[in-house]
This record gives C-alpha cells, structure tokens and sequence, in this order.
C-alpha cells in the first residue's frame, strides 16, 4: 500500500513545489520589483482594454420616451438606449419572452417640476381677486413634501449607483434572470475567473503589500532621524502602497501631476471608499490623518508613524476641534513633514456628487492641494456602502470585481482670500473639485446620511416664501416679487 | 435583485393594490424599493421616524404635518397603505368610463381636496377653525411676518371663504373656495413610466 502512494506522493510534492515557484517567481517579476520602482508593463491597460472591449456596443438609436408616447392601450414598449453588449441581449430575450423589464434608476422615478415657487404662485394668482395668501399655497409645499417621500436627492448619494449597462456582475444588475443560456454561461465563466483566479492572487498580494509596510516601516524606524531616514520611509511607503494598488487591480490615471501636493500643505480630497487613500498615497508621500484603531489598523497604523509621522487621533481627543487644529496646524508649519491628506466630506459618498465640505480643514490658513478622484463604475463599484458592508466584506467585493478604473486630478494650489471665511474657502474648493471630476455639487451635509436637517435650512424657507408677501397687509395691491432664489436649489 | 415578476410575487394582495389605486406593476415595484430604502432596518412598517430621516422633508414647513397625514389614526405605515397615500397625488385619470358603482377613484380631484383639507384640520373635527390657519401660516411665513399681519391674513382667508359664517372653513367651502384652481395640477405628481 505504501509503495502504491510513494511516487504519487513525491509527484505531487513536486508538482505543489514547481508551482508554488513559478507562481512566485510570476509575482516578484510582473508585480513586486515593478512596484518597487513605480513602472508598469502595461498588463492591466491591456486587461482594462479587453474588457472594455466586451461591455462595448454597437450604439443604437434611442428610442423616444414611452412616458410621453404612450396611446392607451399599447403593446409593452421597451426603451432602448445606448446599452452594453450583456444588457442587449437581455433586451432581446425579454421581447421574446414578452416581459416587462425593469429599467435602470437612472432618471428617477418622478418627473419633479422645475418651476420655482414664485411661478408656481403666480400662476396660483392668475384666476381670481389678489389676496396675499390663498389655501391653495400649501398644495406647493404638500406636493414638494410628497414628492420628497417618494425619491429625495440626499439618500439617493448614499446609495450605489446604477448602472446603465450590465458588466457581468451581478451585483450591479436588477435585471439578472435567466434570459439566456449564452448569457449565463458567460456569466458563470465570469465568476469562476473572478473567484477562483483573480482573487486569490489579488487576496496574496494584498497580504505580501501590507506584511512589507509594516516590516519595512519598522525597520525604517530604526534608522536616525534625518534625510535618509525620510527619502527610505518615502520609497517604503510608495513600494507598499503601489503593491496595494496592484492587489486591486487598481488602474489609475493621474492628470496634471505638476500640482501634486508639496511640503507643508494639505491635500484635500473627494471620499468615496477607504480605497481613496491608497490610490493617492501610491502616487506621492502623505502625512495621514486618523482615529487610532485597535487590531490590524492599529499595528498598521504604529509601524506607520515610525518611519515617518502621521497624524493619529485618540478618540477623546477627536470631540477636541481646538486640539485637532493645532495639531493640524503644528504638522504644516513643519516644512520637513509631509503634506496632510484630508478628505473633507467626512464620510463615503457615492461618486455621483461631492457633498458640504466641513470647515474645519481650511480654517489653518495653509495652501490647500485639491483633488478631485472619479471611478469608472463599468469596471466595479468602488462605493462603501458603510451601513450596508462592513469593512472585510467591502474589501472582498473590490477583490472579486473585474477592475478599478479612475482617475485622479490633480487641481492647482487653492489659498483663502482676505475677504472669504472658511466656510466659503471650502465651498469654493469644493466647486473646483466637482467641475473637475465631472460630479454634482451639491450644498447637503455628508452628516445628513445619519443626522438631523438644521433648523436654519427651515428657516430659509420660510423666509423665501414670505418675501412674496407685502410688507403692509393694507393695500390688496400685489408687490412686484424681486429676484430670488430657487427653492428647490436649497 | 431578482425578476420582475417574483419581486411583484413577494408583496401580498398585489392585484387589489394595483386595482384600488391605478398604478402600473413598474410602479409598485419603484414604490416598494423606496418602502425598503425607507425602511431601514427592514421591519416591513414604516414609523414616523423613518420619514423624519428624509432631509428635504425636514425642511419642508408643513413636513410634520404631512408625516401627520401618513399617520393619523395609525401608528405604522404598510406597505400598502403607504402606496394607498401616494396614490392620492396619481394625475387624474382623464380616459377613466364612468362606471356607476365603482367607488371614486383615489386621486379623484375630491379625494385630493380632502388630502389638502386634512393638512389645515388637525383635530379632525370637519372645519379649519381660525387657530388651525393661524398655525398654518406661522408654519409658512414663520418669524418673517408679525403676528397681527398673520392675523389679518387669517381673518381676511376666512371672510372670503366662510360662507355660512360660523367662524370655520368647512371641506364644502374649502372645496368651493377652489374651485377656479387647478387641484389635478397642483396636487399631482408625474410618475414616470
């Protein structure tokens, strides 16, 4: 019996062996010593191409609106728009099969009126004598809040966005039901590449990314103080993170380096995942900012600060806004310190929109680096839906998705004018930032998606509606409204 | 995720729904994805917390008032009767025949009227008493007008509109009131598809 096993034994011993040192070797040549020195083969613009490739179309022609060409009894009307390849075929099989399909999120489920409140009431005044107000007011209001209960721009942001075209994941698709078997097969052969090929490798690297960091940070650490200890700490930390980056499969193109961040400023940001900072720390050295963590992050985070500073928060010392500041402060007056990576939102967003920036940031009064990061959501939604997964889970849904694909702006150095306050410095930051990255700005709190609406934003409306009203209730004659702004911008 | 068909499966008494209030299955799916985007943690009701959490409702001067209405006499809101409101603001159906015995349709311009009437009456006694409009209109108005313009306001709304001079608007003379405006209009929501 045992003579039987032994040469299998040995075989398969040698087999694990050879491949264990191809696949190693593969690793070191194609991934490893690339990112030690920041050059790329190419591989994954060529993965990125081919995919593109396949999620592509022959564009079709759009068909009108089924919402305004709709007779009153009519045969289910499919809208077709530009689709990918997969949804194509979706649409085909759906016909045939005579089914309803349900539509991508894109437009919203209701057609909200652009009028503003003035109109609205001038048309309310058309018929009739001129009171200064009528009981027929508050049909605004009660359809504005109505149509609010039914789809709001704020909880919209904070939820993934939809795509128009499927790219073979399924989490991103309403739609998947068996339309066909070429479909599903292509599908299953998707999620067997994804699982059983790309992720081990991706989950490999990951772990060989993070193992260095913490070694050769702490070994970096040993060293005195001085520029040699800073230009290692540099290269370390670059090495890692661009290893990361490859554990993603992260294709990044970055524009405009020429404003990167320098010495004694701070970098500010658009958040969307916690993947944001690996992407801008494998293109530049930053000083981070943070809660000190328990765990993995916490020894992460130690052996960090040892090679070259960052900035690690106690939590009591988070609710501290005055000592948060002058650590701030005391870090950029620091020329020697790295520029300090902020990400002023204060929480995910879906990259769809940029949303309030908080003050707190740019009340220092140093030169603030904006950058504006936009994914392609084609290749995998890099969205952290922190309500919805926990951290391990996002991780596992970046590692099995085909891609990530964005872009990175760098924006020229931003300072606050004499006559701005902080308030207005982030508003215009944040401005630049949107027009950018391509994304909506809008003037909501990112706070909103757990917190209350202040009772200022109410206040505002109340006003808006009484300057319509006259200043004396004696004359019945109607003031002429002046200029103001749009409600719904509020 | 999941087929159309077995997403309509999963809400009970769907047809009846479909029937009572006139929207289309694409329709009700919409709706039950917001019920559940609403409903946060998932328990298959609706409290008044949950629309609380919608920012531009906060906002909104008579938001508490609408929430009110969603929730007057009960103390959750089902998926179905939370369809059932919204179908109060459904445009009008223009083509409908007129079928002697099926009751009014929701979004019918009275049931609209009476979804608005219900807005001022809170104590749901029949009438609009000065005190209901007064609150009305400080919710609207606020700290930006006195409260003798508020008052004036509010006595010259009634004496236009109170015809049997009780004091109190009455739904007939509410609805009479407006009957130059264009209810379907304004208390309509364009549902898309």
């Amino acid at each position: 019996m045992e003579s039987y096993l032994f040469p299998f034994d040995s075989l398969i011993c040698m087999l694990l062996g050879i491949s264990f040192t191809v696949w190693f070797t593969l690793l070191l040549v194609f991934i490893i010593v690339p990112a030690i020195f920041g050059v790329s083969f190419g591989i994954r613009r060529l993965y990125m191409k081919s995919l593109i490739k396949l999620f592509e179309v022959r564009a079709l022609a759009e068909l009108q609106d089924p919402a305004r060409t709709q007779p009153l009894c009519s045969p289910p009307q499919w809208c077709f728009k530009r689709l990918a390849w997969a949804t194509l075929r979706m649409e085909r099989g759906a016909k045939e099969k005579n089914q309803h399909l349900y539509k991508p999120y894109s437009n919203g489920i209701i057609a909200k009126e652009p009028a503003s409140l003035e109109q609205e009431i001038q048309e309310m005044r058309r018929g009739g004598a001129e009171p200064e107000f009528d009981m027929s007011d508050i049909f605004y209001f009660c359809r504005r809040g109505v149509e609010s209960i039914v789809d709001d721009e704020v909880t919209k942001r904070f939820t993934a966005e939809e795509l128009e075209s499927w790219n073979l994941l399924t989490r991103s698709n309403y739609n998947f039901h068996h339309i066909s078997t070429r479909l599903t097969v292509l599908w299953g052969v998707g999620v067997l590449i994804r699982y059983g090929f790309l992720l081990p490798l991706r989950v490999t690297l990951a772990f060989t990314g993070v193992g260095l960091l913490v070694v050769l940070t702490s070994i970096v650490g040993l060293f005195p103080n001085g520029r040699m200890k800073n230009y290692l700490s540099d290269k370390v930390h670059l090495m890692c993170y661009r290893i990361c980056v490859r554990a993603l499969t992260a294709i990044i193109t970055y524009h405009d380096s020429e404003n990167k961040p320098k010495n004694g400023g701070i970098c500010v940001a658009n958040h969307t995942s916690p993947i944001d900072v690996i992407i801008l720390a494998s293109d530049g050295c930053y000083a981070m900012v943070g809660q000190v963590h328990g765990g993995l992050m916490g020894v992460i985070q130690r052996a960090m600060v040892k090679a070259c500073p960052h900035i690690w928060f106690e939590r009591s010392e988070v609710k501290d806004r005055h000592l948060v500041a002058k650590r701030l402060s005391d870090h950029v007056a620091d020329t020697t310190k790295l520029p300090i990576l902020i990400f002023p939102e204060g929480t995910c967003i879906n990259n769809t929109s940029v949303m309030m920036f908080k003050k707190g940031s740019f009340e220092i009064g140093c030169t603030v680096y904006p950058v504006a990061i936009k994914y392609d959501p084609r290749f995998g939604d890099a969205f952290w839906n922190s309500s919805k997964f926990g951290m391990v889970n996002y991780l596992l849904h970046m590692m099995s998705s085909w891609a990530i694909v964005c872009s990175v702006w760098y924006l020229p150095p931003m300072s606050r004018m004499e006559e701005e306050d902080a308030v207005q410095f982030a508003n215009r930051v944040k401005a630049a930032i949107a027009r950018k990255g391509g994304l909506a700005d809008l003037l909501w709190d990112g706070g909103l998606k757990r917190g209350k609406v202040k009772e200022v934003f109410k206040e505002e409306q109340q006003k808006l509606y009484s300057k319509r009203e006259p200043e004396t209730s004696a004359d019945a004659v109607r003031p002429k409204t002046g200029p103001f702004l749009n409600l719904l911008r509020l | 995720m999941g087929s159309t068909n077995s997403t309509l499966l999963k809400i009970p008494n769907v047809e009846v729904l479909m029937r009572e209030t006139g929207f289309s299955p694409a329709h009700i799916i919409r709706l039950h994805d917001r019920f559940k985007a609403l409903d946060k943690e998932g328990r298959g009701y609706l409290c008044p917390q949950d629309f609380g959490a919608i920012k531009e409702l906060a906002m909104n001067p008579i938001g508490d008032r609408i929430i009110g209405a969603f929730f007057s006499p009960r103390e959750t809101v089902d998926f179905h009767t939370f369809v059932k409101i919204l179908a109060h603001f459904r445009p009008v159906d223009k083509d409908r025949p007129k079928e002697p015995n099926s009751p009014e349709p929701i979004n019918s311009r009275s049931n609209k009227l009476k979804f608005a009437f219900q807005l001022y009456d809170q104590d749901k006694d029949g009438k609009i008493s000065r005190d209901e409009l007064l609150k009305v209109l400080r919710a609207m108005l606020g700290m930006q007008v006195t409260e003798e313009q508020l008052e004036s306001i509010a006595d010259r709304t009634i004496q236009e509109a109170d015809l049997d001079r009780d004091d109190a608007i009455s739904f007939e003379e509410f609805r009479k009131s407006l009957e130059k405006v264009n209810i379907d209009h304004k208390m309509s929501i364009r549902f898309l598809r």
